[in-house]
Formats: C-alpha cells, sequence, structure tokens
C-alpha cells in the first residue's frame, strides 16, 4: 500500500491478538467491521433495490399498456373511416341500382350522366358498367372499349351471382364486392366496386352486376393523414398478404407483405412482434369487415420507449450514484466506528497492563520490605562478630601480623556493607515518604543536581548539554524527589557511557500546556528491546560484578508516579538511551501513585 | 563512661558490649524492658542505646520510662528499618540526630558515644 494511504488504514486491520485470558481483545474487529458493513448494507440496500426494481417494471408495464391502448384506439379509429368509405361507395351505387331500370342503365348518355354525377360527388370514378346475367357487358362509360367484355368466368363475378352469403356480403338485399387493388387495363392502382341488382321476381335473367372502378387515391391520403408515432407505418394489406397500399417499411405496392398475415380477428388487436431485423414492433391490425382487406399499424416499439428509456438511464445513475454514496458513508461510519471500539479496547488492554504492572511493583516492595527486615537483624549480628573478630586480633595482638586473617575479616565486613546498601535501598524503595510539594524551578533542580556531577563527568570528559527554556513556568512538585530522580537517571547515563559521552537534558512544555515533557539522553549503549520492559523492575541489572543493585530505576520509576508523572524510555542498541519523564505542572494529591505509601 | 545497650538480639547486643568493653567503655547488656528497668535502677549509666523495634515495649517508650528514674541520661536510637517516621521519631525523641542505623560502624558509634559525653 502506498505510504501515504497507510495513515488512513485503521489499526485494527493490521491487528492480531496474541494475547490471551485477560488482556485478550473482547472482540474479533475485523469480522465485527465486515459484519457491520454487510448489514447495515444489506438492510439499505436491499429496500432501496427492490423498490428499484419493482418501480422500473410497473413503470415500464404501464408504458407499454399505454402503447398498445393508444394504438389500439388509433387502428380501430381509422378502421371506423375505411369502413364508411367503402360503404359509401358501395350504397352510392346500390342507389343508383335502385334509382333507375335496368333499361335506362343500358343507355349509353344515362349511364355517362350517372357516371358524372358519382365523380362530382364522391370523388375520383374511372368508369361504370352494367353486366347481365350471363357476364357480357352490356353498357360502358369510361375510357376504354370495354364494351362486350365478358366477365362470367371471373372469380369475383361468380361469387357474387351464385353465392347467398359469404364475408363479402353486407346483407342479403344488397350483394357487393368489393376487389383487391389491382392494376388492370389503366395501370394504375385501383379497385373495382361491384353491387349486385337483385330481381325481386327471384327471375335469374333479370339480374345484373352495376361495377365501378374507383382511383385508390383517397384510400392512400386517409391512410397518409393518420399521425402514427414512433416511427410508424399505415397501409391495407389484403387476406393473401399482398401490399395494397404504399407502405414506408414493409415494400412496394401489390408485393409481398414481409411478415405473417395476422389471424382472423372481428375486432382491433394489438400484437408484439419483431421484424425482419429482430426489433420489437407492435402490430395494430383490423380486417376491415366487406372488404378484401387488413389494416395495419405498425410501430417501433424502440422508437416509442426511447423517452422512457432516457428517463430510466438517468434514473439508473442517480440509483447506481446514490448506491455509490451509501456504500461510502456505511463502509467510514463502520470504519469510523470500529476503530473508536478497537482504540478504546487497546486502551483499556493498555490500562490493565499498567494496573497489572502497579500491582508487581507494589508486591515486589512489600516483599523487598519484609525481606530486607529480617535480613538486615543477622547481617547486623555477622557484622558486630566480624567486628570483635577483628577487635581480638587487633587489641590482643595475638594476630595482629597475620594479614591475611585481618584481611579475611575485612572481606566479611566489607560485604556485610554491601548487604546493608541493598537493604537499605530496597526499604527506599518500599518505605512510605510524606510529600512535601512546593513550587520548583526545573532549572534550579537540574542545576543542584548537576553540580555533584561535573566533577566525575570532568575526569570522564563527558559534555553535558542542559537545554531549559527560560519560558518553561515554574510548576508545582516534590523537590527531594524530583532531585532523587534526575540524580538517579544522571548516574545510571554515567554508567552506560564510555568516557567521552554526552549527557542531554532537555525540557519543553506538553502540547495542550499543562505538563512538562523533560529528556535525559545518553550516548551509551542503549538497552536491547527484550530488556526495555523490566528495566523498572527491582533488581533487575545489567551492571553485573560492579555493584548495580537494580533498584535505581525501580525507585526513579517509583518516585516520578508518586509526584504524579510519568517516566517513558526508548533505546537504541549502540546508540543511548532517552528517558522521557511527563510531570504535570499542578500537582493534584489524588493523582500521585499511592502504592508506594502502603508498602512501607 | 558506662552504657547500658538494650536489644532483644542477644548475639547483637552481647557482642557489641565486648567490643564497647574492649575499647574501655564500661558497657552493660539487656534483652527487655524488665531487665533495662532494673538495671537502670540499680546503677547510673550515662548513656544508653536502645533499639526501637522490639517486643513488648519499644524503645522510645521504654526511654520516656528510663528518664523517670533517670532524668539526665542521654540515649541513642538504633534502627534496623531506617524509615523516615523511625529517623523523625527518633530525632524528636533524643533531641538530637541521635539514631544509628544497624547493621553499624564501631567507628561511627564510638565518634557518636564521645560526642554526647562530652557535649
Amino acid at each position: 500500500m502506498h505510504e501515504g494511504l497507510k495513515r488512513f488504514k485503521p489499526g485494527f486491520l493490521d491487528h492480531h491478538d496474541q494475547s490471551s485470558g485477560m488482556y485478550k481483545s473482547l472482540f474479533n474487529f475485523r469480522l465485527l467491521w465486515k459484519q457491520s458493513i454487510a448489514t447495515t448494507l444489506a438492510v439499505v440496500l436491499l429496500p432501496l433495490l427492490t423498490l428499484a426494481v419493482v418501480d422500473y417494471n410497473i413503470s415500464k408495464e404501464a408504458m407499454e399498456s399505454e402503447l398498445l391502448l393508444r394504438t389500439s384506439r388509433l387502428v380501430s379509429n381509422t378502421r371506423r373511416t375505411l369502413t364508411s368509405y367503402f360503404d359509401e361507395r358501395k350504397f352510392a351505387l346500390n342507389f343508383v341500382t335502385l334509382d333507375n331500370t335496368y333499361d335506362q342503365l343500358l343507355d349509353e348518355q344515362r349511364l355517362k350522366q350517372l357516371l358524372e354525377n358519382l365523380k362530382s360527388g364522391l370523388g375520383v370514378w374511372f368508369d361504370l358498367g352494367v353486366i347481365d346475367h350471363t357476364g357480357i357487358q352490356r353498357n360502358y362509360a369510361g375510357p376504354y372499349p370495354l364494351q362486350g367484355m365478358d366477365y362470367s368466368g371471373q372469380d369475383w363475378y361468380q361469387k357474387l351471382s351464385y353465392s347467398d352469403t359469404d364475408s363479402y356480403h353486407e346483407t342479403i338485399s344488397m350483394r357487393s364486392n368489393i376487389s383487391d387493388v389491382f392494376l388492370g387495363f389503366r395501370n394504375t392502382p385501383h379497385i373495382v366496386i361491384s353491387v349486385l341488382h337483385s330481381n325481386p321476381y327471384g327471375l335469374d335473367w333479370l339480374h345484373y352486376v352495376l361495377r365501378a372502378s374507383l382511383d385508390i387515391d383517397r384510400l392512400n391520403n386517409i391512410l397518409s393523414q393518420m399521425e402514427v408515432s414512433g416511427n410508424g407505418d399505415a397501409f391495407l394489406i389484403n387476406h393473401q398478404g399482398i401490399i395494397q397500399t404504399p407502405s414506408r417499411f414493409y415494400g412496394d405496392i401489390l408485393k409481398k407483405f414481409p411478415l405473417d398475415v395476422p389471424p382472423v380477428s372481428d375486432r382491433t388487436q394489438v400484437v408484439e412482434g419483431h421484424d425482419r431485423q429482430g426489433r420489437a414492433i407492435l402490430i395494430g391490425y383490423a380486417y376491415i369487415t366487406g372488404t378484401p382487406f387488413i389494416l395495419m399499424v405498425i410501430k417501433q416499439k424502440d422508437n416509442l420507449m426511447e423517452t422512457w428509456e432516457v428517463a430510466g438511464v438517468k434514473l439508473l445513475l442517480f440509483l447506481a450514484g446514490s448506491v455509490l454514496a451509501i456504500v461510502a458513508v456505511v463502509v467510514g461510519i463502520c470504519t469510523y466506528l470500529v476503530n473508536s471500539i478497537y482504540q478504546a479496547d487497546q486502551k483499556r488492554l493498555a490500562s490493565l497492563h499498567q494496573v497489572e504492572y502497579a500491582n508487581k511493583m507494589a508486591s515486589i516492595g512489600r516483599l523487598s520490605a519484609g525481606v530486607a527486615h529480617e535480613i538486615n537483624n543477622p547481617l547486623a549480628i555477622i557484622n558486630e562478630k566480624a567486628g570483635l573478630i577483628k577487635d581480638l586480633f587487633t587489641f590482643r595482638q595475638e594476630y595482629a601480623s597475620d594479614h591475611r586473617l585481618l584481611g579475611l575479616v575485612d572481606s566479611i565486613i566489607g560485604s556485610v556493607d554491601r548487604c546493608a546498601t541493598i537493604t537499605r535501598q530496597l526499604l527506599n524503595f518500599a518505605r512510605n515518604i510524606q510529600l512535601n510539594v512546593q513550587k520548583l524551578s526545573l532549572k534550579r533542580v537540574v542545576d543542584d543536581v548537576l553540580e555533584f556531577q561535573t566533577k566525575e563527568a570532568g575526569y570522564r570528559s563527558i559534555a553535558i548539554d542542559v537545554d531549559i527554556p527560560p519560558e518553561i513556568p515554574e510548576f508545582f512538585s516534590d523537590r527531594g524527589k524530583l532531585q532523587q530522580v534526575f540524580i538517579n537517571l544522571v548516574n545510571n547515563a554515567f554508567a552506560a557511557m564510555q568516557d567521552g559521552g554526552r549527557l542531554a537534558i532537555a525540557s519543553r512544555l506538553s502540547s495542550d500546556g499543562t505538563h512538562l515533557i523533560t529528556t535525559v539522553s545518553d550516548t551509551g549503549s542503549g538497552i536491547p528491546a527484550e530488556n526495555i520492559k523490566k528495566i523498572f523492575e527491582p533488581f533487575f541489572t545489567t551492571k553485573s560484578g560492579s555493584g548495580g543493585t537494580g533498584l535505581g530505576l525501580s525507585i526513579t520509576y517509583g518516585l516520578v508516579k508518586e509526584i504524579g508523572g510519568s517516566i517513558d524510555i526508548e533505546s537504541v542498541v549502540g546508540k543511548g538511551t532517552t528517558f522521557i519523564i511527563t510531570l504535570p505542572l499542578e500537582y493534584h494529591a489524588d493523582k500521585g501513585e499511592t502504592h508506594a505509601r502502603t508498602v512501607g | 563512661m558506662r552504657v547500658l545497650l538494650v536489644d532483644d538480639e542477644k548475639e547483637l547486643v552481647a557482642t557489641l558490649a565486648e567490643r564497647l568493653e574492649m575499647r574501655g567503655i564500661d558497657a552493660t547488656w539487656v534483652t527487655d524492658y524488665r531487665a533495662a528497668l532494673a538495671a537502670v535502677e540499680k546503677e547510673a549509666f550515662d548513656i544508653a542505646l536502645l533499639d526501637v523495634r522490639m517486643p513488648e515495649m519499644n524503645g522510645l517508650e521504654l526511654k520516656r520510662l528510663i528518664e523517670v528514674r533517670r532524668p539526665t541520661m542521654k540515649f541513642i536510637f538504633l534502627t534496623g528499618h531506617g524509615s523516615e517516621e523511625d529517623f523523625k521519631a527518633c530525632s524528636a525523641e533524643s533531641g538530637r540526630d541521635y539514631y544509628l542505623i544497624k547493621p553499624l560502624q564501631i567507628e561511627v558509634l564510638m565518634a557518636k558515644l564521645n560526642e554526647i559525653a562530652h557535649a
């Protein structure tokens, strides 16, 4: 991980609990972290995502059904228009058969007059013909020489003449037929409407058919005027799937419609399907009754859903943004909370360790005092007995010249003296001393202590630097104990250094200005990491055979605690050691360590 | 100079007495307060060396009893503990810093005795 990022990495992620028992962490922090993130995210995101999905589906369905409904309405309106268009023309022809006798219709002038009347009333009619019961065209008004044409073999004529009812017939009383669109002689798309005039007496030879051909322009107009949204297309096909009016996308007139012909239905239908390119389309269709036509309205679904999809994408982006923000906030908060718990737990463990250490020191103090006291009396006896032996030798002159014997006795007395020094220090360590708190200048205290040491420092060429800035205020503490602390630390530093070392004492205020931080550094041999933990324990010494009792630093520790301070150590083997003493500027009686007082 | 030594540790007090005798001091030793009181009743001592911590009666209390009978007697306290209270109590009781810490050095004791004798 990048160095800069490491600073933001919470401590618990790298935490490996190696302790056990009472010093074990209460929680598995990584698991706690993962669980809290997972639970919170699940609780927050599941409902949000569910709502989003449900809402997406509902709005999509609503949009689609709205599209279907609109298409359906368009198709059925157009169907009505087309139906009435065809009906108007059929009824007009029927009116002609009812208003004229067969003989009148066979009159060439009369038929021309009727064609003109129809043209002026109902748009473009090409021609008008009268066909007798044998299928021969008896009279014809129009641009082509079709007089005498035989239609008897044609499909539409047979259907009209011989069948009673079929899907083309609207009523029994009016048999009519509307043809598919075809080019015919004129080579323009047109349709033919035929109406059968039935003889009221049932005489076949009096039946005749009035036949008219019509331009499909009007039909095209009706369809092209429709406003079909979604890149839509509206046109007619016949029952065989031949395109009858121009289409924008599905082929030319009289070509085969590329898709399947929709199934027969009495009502307007809208179905979904796919075009030949595989795009989704909506197909609205209606069979136009009495004609061979099917009205087709085809819309591109993608095109229709486009606006909805744009809005959908925006909402999706918003959802993704929200989810990201939620994840970031949840991870942030969980990390912060778990880290807070972790730090509190670490503090708890540190306090437990401190309490244990203080108890240990107190127990050792009690034990030391007891041992010292018990040993002191026998020591005094040894001292006196050895002294008596020496007295006997010297006063009675018997062995006064035996220096070896006297040397042995002196050695005993010397050893007793060493033991006595140890027991005295032990008792010092454990004894109960009243605090004498007064206003002090740190500089004065340090100077007093160094006054005793300058001689030794001079002999050993040890440089002493004191950096106590004048702005360090006077503070409240116990002069004697503080002096003792500095004496011990300075002695310790001297013992650790070779000749020519450097001792530095520096002081500064803590960042909140309530404590005084003083460092005593030497350029001595340093303390290995495994010894640092034990450095304040009584009898811990590395000065083997040189008279160290191992009590100096433990007494120092006790003294600093008694005056309400704390002492820390930093050491690099081969470089030197720094003791850091933190003292309160104001002494509060309740903050001083009391364990040393209770063990005396 | 006649000195009374009082300490519950017989080995200590007897040896110390013998060493003082060798240095020309008339030393008498006892190991409890009854014997001590009986001794001061019988003889007038110049100085008493009292152990502070003794069973039944401590050195400070014994000093007050002896003073009733021998108001001019001087006292040196011996303490094995060396605690601040002991020092303070001894100083208060003896009026001066007449207390010594066991194990003691005979030269220091002799110096103290001479100092008191010539005071």
